[in-house]
């Protein structure tokens, strides 16, 4: 159970404060709630290239890490489809200096021409590094838009190619800056052991100046129904075959989430999991194996993945893929399987409130799916499936029709 | 409305007092030591069981790893499956890993099920029975898996610096190649288990919100079992680097290059290491070091770079490493002695190595902040037989350690023509 207090400043900003005690160390989350899916499909990779953007100094403040090293403290970002994620730890006597550096970079950045250029280097070596130069480093470039067709899921964060971020210019930067990080498109989360009244006192003080911009309102095309099952094969250079199978899931927020999530787990989380069992065990098909969502807040992919082993035949290791689908489309899940996992379940919820970081990243994405408080009756929602949601979830989820396969060959 | 100047840096209080918990020491009645660390706030644990059993005691290469790995794959009661069945049913997570110098198993379980787990965790530690079926698909998938990262610059590298250093011979350094999977079987397995796995070399750390029975019920499943009496390798090698000191590993399809550049040094017990853990910290070990600075964040050459000093039980060492576009490889390897240089030649101005000192004082609260945080801290201590006055010592060094002893430690260990070099890729 996590308690929280929240306010909104008079800018839109949304203010979470959760107190904790036992550390000395406060942890302050900011999610500014743009991703990928809001980039131009011509200047995609842009959300992420400026995340980078953001430690490049802001009006008054012209190293933004400079300060808080100094104040012994530490950060990082991260973007997804969903959102950009911006996240520091610090002695709890400094809090303040937190408040100073986050306010001013939401107040306006200092847009060097410099900063731009190196960045765009910075991220192209990230997209080689990460996609390029790695055995299977393509996949997610290949996979996505063959699942998706309108929605903009179908490209990476990191960008549909490097030309993209190759391209990215300081008009658009700024136009970027100025559409999306406004205060009433940001949720800040301080954890730790502080004070409601020292957080309303900050808060007031560095970030009620801010004026507030109106944020337009999200309006992405829905992915339509998927009516025809799509398949696609590459040949790599890279040791062995690997197939890649992707079907449409519903929302994080849509009440069959949870159903699908167990889905998942019940295939492959555990070396008890069923695909482990069989496929990797007693079939000795593949090498590897894993079935997971995406967990995107739009409509989202339940992902299976495997390599096989060398030798195995890409039909026959599909055709066991296919077995396992069938039995858990056509058979109750027994009791005691559904009650693993739930267990599991609740036990990785409660390892997920170890620390104040975590806490605080997790109270604000919970805001933005519509409430902070979510995040305590997650563990009531997974135990309230039943095996009746499942059987459904299933048939819902794994319908021929519904999946995008990638064959990947080995050369 | 309040007259606010953003142009001032609200004031900073520096971390000067850091209370650092001293764990709480029992034995089980077979002696094994247990360091509790009691100071969770949810109702899990974490329990780890130190074993010296990583590649310093084994003849051949991968024994130690497969017999860790093996551990849970099947004991006198229970199968394969069984055990899985078991710790998944539970929610509980049970991770067996083997490095250099020790192995570990580490159990992390909520309390209200640890009476039913402990019971496994006894058979998966002291009876195992290495059943030849699990052997072979552990070995094909451990094999694919190595093949798959041979084909990664930064695993090829990682490797055969290692070799570079300590020699083909030692165990730190030996190589592993692909036949080597065939050649480990049960005998071997079964031997190095008796060797390694035993009463009088292990220790527990249990780090959470412990509940009271703990103990007892460890006394009931691990302190029953008494010491053996098997010969157990020393684990003492002598290191023969390697002659060549620059070593260029082909990759022509590579689009950027692994890079590494160091050399041997020595383990914490040196009275200069934590003192060089300043100097690399300055050069590579945080977001705004000289070699972040220079290479990412001015040229552009790389997502990231670091340096890192690693001890070991037997010697230690100290790398940089990056993954660099193809094009600028020479460029990135250059800048990076130019940084060494200027360690060498000027004195460490004073503002940065201000920051730097702020920065490991709040680093190091961070790396002691939380039960699991802490057992990791103290893990380095309770491995190497030393007790919380090392960290005490090491605020004390980072609060007094100055720009000229900087300078001069930057010349007595970063000498250039000391420094293997190795690149992986075009």
């Amino acid at each position: 159970m996590i308690d929280f207090d929240k306010f909104e400043l008079d800018n839109g900003l949304k203010v979470i404060v959760h107190k904790d005690t036992s550390t000395p160390i406060v942890a302050v989350n900011i999610l500014y709630d743009v991703g990928a899916r809001d980039e131009d499909p011509a200047k995609t990779g842009f959300a992420h290239l400026f995340e980078h953007l953001m430690f490049g100094g802001s009006v008054n403040i012209p190293k933004y890490d400079v300060p808080l090293e100094k104040a012994g403290g530490e950060n990082n970002a991260f973007t997804n489809n969903d959102i950009t994620n911006y996240y520091l730890t610090i002695p709890k006597q400094n809090l303040e200096l937190a408040f100073w550096l986050e306010s001013d970079r939401m107040l306006d950045l200092a847009f060097s021409d410099r900063s731009l250029e190196v960045q765009r280097n910075v991220v192209i070596e990230e997209f080689k590094q990460s996609y390029l130069n790695q055995p299977y480093g393509d996949v997610w470039l290949l996979l996505k838009p063959l699942a998706y067709k309108v929605h903009p899921y179908q490209w990476s964060t990191i960008g549909k190619e490097i030309s993209h971020i190759e391209n990215a210019r300081m008009q658009d930067v700024k136009a970027f800056y100025n559409k999306y990080y406004n205060p009433d498109n940001a949720i800040m989360t301080i954890a730790g052991d502080i004070r409601m009244k020292d957080i309303e006192m900050l808060a007031n003080k560095w970030f009620a100046p801010i004026n507030s911009a109106k944020t337009p309102a999200r309006n992405l095309p829905m992915e339509p129904i998927q009516k025809e099952e799509r398949k696609l094969e590459v040949k790599r250079d890279v040791p062995f075959d690997a197939i890649y199978k992707a079907y449409h899931m519903c929302a994080r927020t849509d009440k069959d989430y949870y159903a699908t999530d167990l889905l998942s787990d019940i295939l492959s989380n555990g070396n008890s999991s069923r695909l482990f069992n069989r496929l990797i065990k007693e079939k000795r098909l593949f090498s590897e194996l894993h079935a997971y969502i995406s967990g995107d807040i739009d409509n989202g992919l339940f992902i299976i993945d495997g390599k096989l082993v060398k030798g195995k035949k890409m039909e026959e290791a599909e055709n066991a893929i296919n077995k396992e689908i069938e039995i858990i489309t056509k058979q109750t899940v027994e009791n005691d399987e559904l009650q693993k996992v739930k267990n599991k379940i609740e036990s990785s919820l409660e390892f997920s409130e170890m620390n104040v970081l975590d806490k605080a990243m997790n109270l604000s994405y919970s805001e933005l799916l519509g409430d902070a408080g979510l995040i305590n009756h997650e563990k009531l929602k997974y135990q309230a499936v039943t095996e009746k949601q499942l059987l459904r979830s299933a048939q819902e989820v794994f319908r021929q029709d519904n999946c995008s396969t990638l064959y990947y060959y080995a050369i | 409305m309040i007259d606010l100047n953003r142009n001032t840096q609200p004031e900073i209080k520096l971390v000067s007092k850091i209370n650092l918990h001293q764990p709480e020491v029992v034995h089980l009645q077979n002696e094994i030591p247990v360091y509790l660390i009691n100071t969770g706030t949810q109702d899990l644990v974490k329990i780890e069981f130190i074993f010296n059993a990583g590649n310093r005691y084994e003849k051949e290469v991968l024994v130690s790893r497969f017999s860790n790995k093996m551990l849970k794959e099947g004991t006198k009661n229970f199968s394969s499956n069984e055990i899985a069945e078991k710790i998944d049913y539970y929610g509980a997570h049970l991770q067996c890993s083997s490095e250099k110098d020790n192995a570990y198993v580490t159990l992390y379980c909520l309390n209200k099920h640890l009476e039913k787990i402990l019971p496994v965790i006894e058979e998966v530690i002291f009876k195992p029975v290495f059943p030849e079926k699990e052997l072979q698909i552990l070995k094909q998938n451990q094999k694919q898996e190595f093949i798959v990262n041979s084909e990664k610059v930064k695993y090829v590298a990682s490797w055969n610096f290692n070799e570079l250093l300590f020699g083909k011979d030692h165990p730190y350094g030996r190589l592993i190649t692909g036949e080597d999977f065939e050649n480990v079987d049960l005998p071997k397995l079964v031997n190095f288990h008796k060797e390694t796995y035993r009463v009088d070399k292990c220790k527990i750390i249990i780090a959470g919100k412990i509940p009271n029975n703990l103990v007892e019920l460890l006394n009931k499943h691990i302190g029953i079992y008494g010491s053996s009496n098997y010969n157990m390798n020393t684990g003492e090698f002598s290191i023969k680097s390697e002659q060549e000191q620059n070593k260029h590993i082909k990759r022509d399809n590579a689009i950027q290059s692994a890079v590494r550049i160091g050399k041997i040094l020595f383990n914490k017990k040196h009275p200069d290491f934590m003192k060089l853990k300043v100097l690399n910290t300055i050069l590579g070990g945080y977001f705004g070091s000289r070699l972040m600075t220079n290479i990412r964040e001015e040229k552009g050459y790389t997502y990231g770079i670091g340096s890192v000093l690693i001890s070991l039980q037997q010697s230690g060492y100290f790398f940089i490493t990056s993954e660099v576009g193809a094009d600028v490889t020479q460029n990135a390897i250059d800048e990076i002695y130019k940084e060494i240089s200027k360690l060498q030649e000027n004195r460490i101005p004073e503002t940065e190595l201000n920051l730097v000192k702020n920065y490991m004082l709040g680093s190091f609260l961070r790396s002691i902040d939380g039960p699991f945080a802490l057992s990791e801290s103290l893990r380095g201590l309770i491995e190497y037989d030393l007790h919380n006055n090392f960290y005490e010592n090491f605020i004390n060094i980072i609060q007094n350690i100055s720009t000229e002893e900087l300078r001069s430690l930057a010349c007595k260990y970063f000498d250039k023509d000391s420094l293997y070099e190795l690149r992986v890729g075009r």
